[in-house]
């Protein structure tokens, strides 16, 4: 209907991913001010099973279908797209992640609505708006949608997950789930190689960005890392260029970390690096740039160089 | 395999930003190639390497910085490379899919190669907005391919290291996150020989007629240092009171 929130339900091996829930939050303020209700279409396997846990809305579209695998780009894109077309609803919701991005150009493009991407937050009171982060997080921006009805492409921390857990009417409708002839067959998922250090365990973690320039560089960090007692780990560059494994990484495509301490030094604090430490009990960031985002999340920072930093710090600690 | 990889200029970076307006100022911003388009760069010469066939490499506008660009990936091995448009006045990525879709739209390409995402892509990504508007099936997040006949097995990154494989019918479209390999560098004789080589065509295009339907209203720098306290003074100044801190967190 004209004035619904539809959302699109991330999940994986049947778990509800929280991207879901923080879009059932968005979407269950966003229907008080459209009067409409809060929709969520669960496609793929399991989808019956998930419907159980989406008691954040108020009607559950559920397709359930085994002909997708976990998760097909085309498939859900196409079966997703198709309860736009049905439904009609003024707002689409889906998160700003790897499976979010495949279905919200998708159903924006084929739909013909706009696609208000990076999304930090969305308005229905006057129209349709929203606040987006550009430039890696160093520009923000407020837009106004020209049209009725968008799909939003939300930024991991938009809402708080446990608002989206509850408070919904939660009456399941089982949709059609006729699979479309498909060009992209899934074949299987694989989990990461198990690392030497689980850095999600870790009391203190000393992560390093592209700041730290080159690979030689990396001795130096891990001398400060031995000298807190502390692991190390990474933005995602330092591990694309194989300086560190993969299991070091912090953020979208790596791990989600909480540790008492969280020492950013060299990171630009770009959203996709910012949603796996956000939540860290005390964030301190060095970097020489003093408009870094990271700083917008470090509790405390020092805008400086961190070849300065660095020796100083293992000096004191060790001597 | 004939391979089209689409190349984006997006502001440095490592410059500071200036708000002139709803839009950047950018008179003196300096233009580099989105990191992620790099990595589609080399996912195609590599699949090239392999399979045969040719990379064409697309960019827009014909600026400097877009014309260095486009030599540099020629030296690094793409066989043509096409600027397109004289005065386009294309920023949003609606607008810059729709320009990239009439320049390959008959050109028998197999595969679409861009970068996953750009830092200004405030109405969604160029490569997939292309996709839709060739017809072709998508695949972003990829962190891999494997080219076999009339289809590519990919590999696509969905969260905390886990990963999926697809096997894609061809034609399609890949928005690629990291390439198999680091990209290659190339030294700066090889992209003055493909300065000369003539291989760098300039394209007419019709300025797009779909926008992002969306207008920016107002744009802002976060306040800097926003939510931190920010430490003054010197390292040693810094260390001083990061040891505080530690011992505050109860880990020293
Ligand atoms: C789908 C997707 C998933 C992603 N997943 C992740 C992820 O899981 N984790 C992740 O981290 N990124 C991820 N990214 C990448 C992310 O967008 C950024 O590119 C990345 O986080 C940037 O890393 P960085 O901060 O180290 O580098 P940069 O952004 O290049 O920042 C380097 C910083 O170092 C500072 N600096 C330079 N020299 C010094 C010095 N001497 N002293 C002090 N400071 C210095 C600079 O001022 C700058 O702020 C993902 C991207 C996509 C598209
Ligand atoms: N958002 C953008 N992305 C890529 N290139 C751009 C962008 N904006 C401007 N440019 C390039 O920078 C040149 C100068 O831009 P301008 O100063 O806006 O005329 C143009 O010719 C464009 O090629």
């Amino acid at each position: 209907m004209a004035n619904d929130i539809l959302v699109f339900v991330e999940h994986l091996n049947g778990d509800i991913t929280d991207a879901t829930y923080e879009l059932l939050a968005t979407a269950r303020s966003l229907a008080a001010q459209t009067g409409g209700s809060v929709d969520a279409a669960v496609i793929g396997t399991g989808a019956s099973a998930l419907a159980d846990d989406l008691g954040g809305a108020d009607r559950i579209l559920v397709a359930d279908t085994d002909a997708l695998g976990a998760f097909n780009p085309q498939g859900h894109a196409e079966m997703f797209a198709s309860l736009v077309e049905t439904r009609q609803p003024a707002i689409t919701l889906v998160p700003y992640t790897s499976v979010g991005m495949d279905i919200g150009n998708h159903v924006a493009a084929t739909s013909g609505q706009p696609l208000v991407s990076y999304c930090l937050s969305v308005d229905a009171g006057d129209g349709l708006s929203g606040t987006c982060q550009l430039y890696s997080g160093k520009v923000q921006a407020d837009v106004q949608v020209e049209a009725d009805r968008a799909v939003f492409a939300m930024l991991a921390g938009a809402a708080s997950a446990d608002d989206g857990r509850s408070g919904g009417a939660a009456v399941i409708e089982n949709v059609d789930t006729a699979v479309p002839d498909l060009a992209i067959t899934f074949i299987g998922t694989a989990e990461p190689e198990a690392g030497d250090v689980d850095i999600t365990t870790e009391d203190i973690l000393v992560a390093i960005g592209r700041g730290i320039e080159s690979e030689d560089n990396i001795e130096e960090a891990q001398a400060l890392a031995d000298a807190l007692g502390a692991a190390l780990a990474a933005s995602r560059p330092i591990i694309d260029q194989g300086w560190l494994p993969k299991t070091r990484q912090v953020g979208k495509s790596g791990l989600s970390v909480k540790p008492k301490v969280y020492l950013a030094l060299g990171i630009s604090g770009a959203p996709e690096h910012l949603e796996g430490m956000r939540d860290s009990s005390t964030i301190i960031a060095v970097n020489s740039d003093p408009q870094a985002p990271i700083f917008g999340v470090a509790h405390y920072g020092w805008a400086g160089d961190l070849f300065d930093f660095i020796p100083e710090l293992t000096d004191r600690l060790e001597g | 395999m004939n391979i089209a990889v689409l190349l984006r200029a997006v502001p440095d970076p490592v410059e500071e930003l200036e708000i002139d307006g709803v839009d950047l100022d950018r008179d003196f911003l300096g233009y580099v190639l989105n990191e992620f388009d790099d990595h589609a760069l080399e996912e195609g010469l590599l699949i090239k390497e392999e399979t045969g066939g040719t990379v064409t490499v697309y960019a827009l506008g014909t600026a400097d910085e877009v014309e260095q660009m486009l030599h540099t990936a020629l030296a690094k091995g793409a066989d043509t490379a096409k600027m397109l448009g004289s005065d386009l006045d294309v920023v949003d990525a609606h607008g810059q899919a729709e320009t990239f879709v009439e320049a390959l739209t008959g050109g028998g390409f197999d595969l679409v190669l861009s970068g996953v995402q750009a830092s200004d892509e405030i109405d969604g990504q160029v490569a997939m907005l292309v996709a839709a508007g060739l017809g072709f099936p998508h695949v972003s997040v990829v962190v891999g391919t494997k080219p076999a006949d009339g289809s590519i097995r990919v590999t696509k990154e969905y969260w905390a290291g886990i990963t999926a494989d697809y096997d894609v019918a061809l034609p399609a479209v890949l928005g690629i996150q990291t390439a198999r390999e680091a990209p290659r560098y190339v030294a700066v004789a090889r992209i003055r020989q493909a300065q000369e080589s003539g291989n760098l065509e300039e394209l007419d295009i019709d300025q797009p007629e779909n926008g992002s339907r969306m207008t920016i209203t107002e744009m802002r720098l976060p306040e800097e240092g926003e939510g931190a306290e920010m430490i003054e003074g010197d390292e040693e100044a810094a260390v001083d009171r990061v040891l505080e801190l530690l011992q505050a967190a109860g880990v020293r």
